[in-house]
């Protein structure tokens, strides 16, 4: 009887281990906010929801460091609050007294990030691993900039219309000068009438002369 | 002889007119209502006490925008002339008024088409989900946002980055950016497409980009009153303020304002009074674009603010969620426990208990008035305020392709009165070589304004289109337009003015245009011009700069212009407005010269020749 008790002690004071602690220099605090990403459809936070991700943390663990068969046992976490965020590190498959170091543990989950995010139906906001930068998503870079494409649209209208306005000119010109031909010869006759008639216009007003013209001096 | 009687024939016959009066009032109106009215009448009312500045603007319209436009409709129509035929048929030694007409209306004509260069290259990004701006680039090994970007936003990287690629200062004259070349090319195009043949082109062009800005900005307006925040928009920019009425600089802004709205003084709307008919009603039309133009403004303002107000509501929650965010995360309270509602509860709570850790958090004071007043004028309202407001409005794509169309057929009417302005004098002062045809004349007009025009593609590009915003489309217009009154009331005479119009319209004009042509007006303008000049001399000419490595980044780095610079500034104000007394002194001469040739060889052969054959 004695020996169960202290086998279940020394079990309990294991899982509830003191190197997990706020600001442990060897794991990460994490912060979800379910309710702010799924709004009515937020599921409430639980023992099992706990187990699923220390699960996929451990599937991380397994994915970075090839071969090392972390279990969820090898996750252990604490300090959990109300916001949901509570503190992990993660223990060595091969020694549990060993504790993985922070580099790698963030590489971890770095490289399998989308898989975490996908598992609880969050994202990179959602579901904070704090001190651990969200790989930055690059713009889609498209092969030809689509901005070119629709200058190129409509360049070539406009470029199309100014060539039917220049042309359409040049033909309606051509009407002109095809019908100007019988309109220039009246023009000619009655200029040449005019100045035969004597035009006003030309040369330069005679005042020795214009007074006799008026007043006939008898 | 037969040449001038077989010229004479042809101008009868041939001078181009308008198919119908609703084209001459559209392209007046086109003219008229250009960019300012939707980017400077509402950051102006804003600034100025809201709806107290509908005052001081409404009585410098009635005061001094109707009576010169009147003025201005009514000699082009009478004399069928354009602005330099005008002021030489008036008398040889206002000439000069004309000269400075054009040069003014070809050197505004070149900055503006690079506005429109702009315009098209953000209406060419919004074809993009998502949009361009809305994002930060990623730099090089992907582990930040682009410093530049991540320190200022992404709207304004996209715009000074982007688009203009802005040097750090004006001496800094980078090179010459392709993808503005190339939408500057596009916008001359589309210039071209509708100034190819003058008036009728203009006159078909105008029915599109002159109908299409009001659909949209009605469309705009039933949007964005539809908005989240608008009311608050729509309140701040509505709120009298009486007080500012006592700033002098209101009335002086308010001056300036309707009459660049106008656009008086380019020689445009001479130009497109003189191919009216001669018997029409001059009055009427100028108290139609008046009246118009305003209303416009006003009209422009509602959807603008609306959208303001959305977006300083944006801001102001994403500040509060901010804060919550930081409650939330100290003290591990659940995740949306604290709300905008509660917040106020939830602080003071706190802060009670634990006011060492809340005052570490350092939380965010957020106040929807400060988002309120970030307004900004000109470019600034439609590249950063507008294009951030647009990423958070549903279907952004759309409501970004609409403001830019709208945006670029305000200011393709607004060209088309710039480069008529050019064109009429030229055509009727008959230098353009018989054998070329318009269109060819045209398009030489287009290639040398987009060739000097290159000058705004360069990294430094939009320091040179500030300066020349502030230097030639300003002080020369003033002193343009003060000379023209002075010319038509004292030169002209008001009297022989007084009959052409009761010829032209069948009304003498009443004592209102009376008194406003022979003192008020000049009078303002005169007051207008002394108060602009003083103003300008008290500020020191310096401008703001984008400088990535300024100490205080993202604030405006504001530096001197460098001498040679100040020395190209004063020549822009002065080139212009030097033509008028050149041009007189030019006359003077020549009939000094004809006078004394006359004194010394008395000819009785010779009549009294006129000097001024043009």
């Amino acid at each position: 009887m004695l020996d169960k008790i202290l086998f279940l002690l020394c079990l309990a004071s294991a899982l509830a281990d003191e190197r997990c602690m706020p600001d442990t220099p060897h794991g990460f605090q994490v912060r979800l906010s379910i309710k702010t990403a799924l709004g009515d459809e937020a599921y409430v936070w639980n023992e099992n929801e706990m187990f699923l991700f220390r699960a996929s943390l451990a599937f991380a663990m397994r994915n970075h460091m090839n071969g090392q068969q972390f279990e969820v046992s090898n996750i252990i976490v604490c300090n959990e609050t109300m916001r949901v965020s509570f503190w992990f590190i993660v223990t060595s498959p091969l020694d549990t007294s060993q504790l993985i170091d922070q580099e790698n543990v963030e590489a971890a989950i770095r490289q399998s990030r989308n898989r975490i995010n996908s598992a609880f139906l969050l994202t990179d906001k959602t579901l904070e691993f704090v001190d651990i930068l969200p790989t930055l998503a690059t713009l889609y870079t498209h092969p030809t900039p689509p901005w070119l494409i629709v200058f190129g649209v409509v360049m070539g209208a406009v470029g199309a219309g100014i060539i039917i306005m220049l042309v359409s000119s040049v033909v309606q010109k051509k009407r002109k000068t095809n019908g100007k031909p019988q309109d220039k010869d009246d023009d000619e006759e009655t200029r040449v009438k005019t100045v035969e008639n004597g035009d006003a216009h030309d040369g330069v007003h005679n005042m020795s002369f214009s007074e006799d013209e008026r007043f006939t001096k008898m | 002889s037969t040449s001038y009687l077989a010229a004479l024939d042809k101008e009868i016959s041939e001078r181009p007119k308008w198919d119908n009066k609703v084209q001459y009032l559209l392209t007046c109106i086109g003219f008229a209502v250009g960019l300012g009215n939707v980017w400077r009448f509402p950051y102006l009312c804003q600034t100025y006490g809201g709806g107290a500045f509908l005052i001081p603007y409404l009585i410098a319209l009635v005061l001094e925008g109707l009576p010169l436009l009147h003025m201005e409709l009514a000699i082009g129509q009478r004399l069928r002339l354009g602005s330099v035929g005008v002021w030489n048929s008036i008398s040889p030694y206002m000439g000069g008024v004309g000269v400075a007409s054009m040069m003014v209306s070809f050197l505004v004509g070149m900055f503006y088409n690079m506005i429109l260069a702009w315009i098209l290259w953000y209406f060419f990004h919004s074809f993009q989900n998502p949009l361009p701006w809305r994002d930060c680039p990623v730099n090089l090994n992907h582990t930040a946002y682009i410093s530049e970007c991540e320190k200022s936003s992404s709207v304004n990287y996209f715009w000074y980055r982007e688009t203009l690629n802005i040097t750090p200062n004006i001496q800094t004259s980078g090179s010459l950016e392709w993808w503005l070349v190339l939408c500057l090319a596009s916008a001359w195009c589309f210039v071209y497409i509708g100034f190819v043949r003058g008036i009728e082109t203009i006159g078909k062009a105008i029915y599109a980009t002159v109908t299409f800005p009001y659909l949209v900005l009605t469309i705009f307006l039933i949007r964005a009153l539809t908005l989240p925040g608008a009311a608050d928009g729509l309140v701040y920019l509505f709120t009298p303020n009486w007080d500012t009425l006592k700033n002098p600089e209101v009335w002086l802004d308010a001056a300036t304002q309707i009459f660049f709205s106008l656009s008086l003084a380019f020689g445009g709307l001479i130009a497109f009074s003189s191919y009216n008919a001669q018997k029409n009603n001059c009055e009427r039309d100028a108290l139609i674009v008046g009246c118009v133009n305003s209303f416009t403004s006003i009209y422009a303002s509602i959807p603008i603010f609306a959208i303001l107000g959305f977006k300083a509501n944006e801001n102001y929650n994403t500040c509060q969620n901010w804060n919550i965010l930081q409650l939330t995360n100290a003290f591990n309270i659940g995740d949306e426990n604290i709300t905008v509602e509660n917040y106020q509860d939830w602080f003071n709570q706190l802060n009670a208990t634990d006011p060492s850790e809340v005052e570490s958090l350092d939380l965010k004071t957020c106040d929807l008035h400060t988002f309120l007043e970030q307004s900004a004028s000109g470019t600034g309202l439609a590249f950063i305020v507008f294009t951030e407001a647009v990423i958070n409005m549903p279907g952004s794509q759309v409501w970004a392709v609409l403001f830019f169309i709208m945006l670029f057929c305000l200011g393709l009417s607004s060209m088309f009165g710039n480069l008529q302005g050019v064109l009429t004098p030229l055509m009727d002062l008959h230098l353009i070589p018989t054998w070329m045809p318009k269109e060819i004349f045209t398009g030489l007009i287009c290639l040398a304004a987009f060739t000097i025009s290159l000058i705004f593609t360069l990294g430094s590009g939009n320091y040179w289109l500030e300066i020349f915003n502030n230097y030639i489309g300003s002080m020369p217009l003033l002193i343009v337009a003060f000379f023209e009154i002075i010319t038509v009331v004292y030169i002209y005479g008001i009297n022989r003015f007084n009959d052409d119009i009761e010829w032209m319209t069948g009304r003498r004009p009443n004592i209102y245009w009376q008194a406003t042509w022979r003192f008020i007006s000049p009078l303002m303008l005169l007051v207008v011009f002394v108060a602009y000049v003083v103003m300008q001399a008290e500020k020191s000419p310096t401008y703001s700069a984008w400088n990535p490595d300024y100490v205080y980044f993202p604030l405006a780095e504001v530096l001197p212009y460098p001498g040679w610079v100040v020395a190209i500034c004063g020549l822009l104000s002065a080139i212009p407005v030097i033509s008028i007394p050149l041009v007189a002194l030019y006359r003077f001469i020549c009939f000094l010269k004809n006078y004394i040739k006359t004194r010394h060889n008395p000819n009785p052969y010779a009549n009294d020749v006129s000097s001024g054959d043009l």
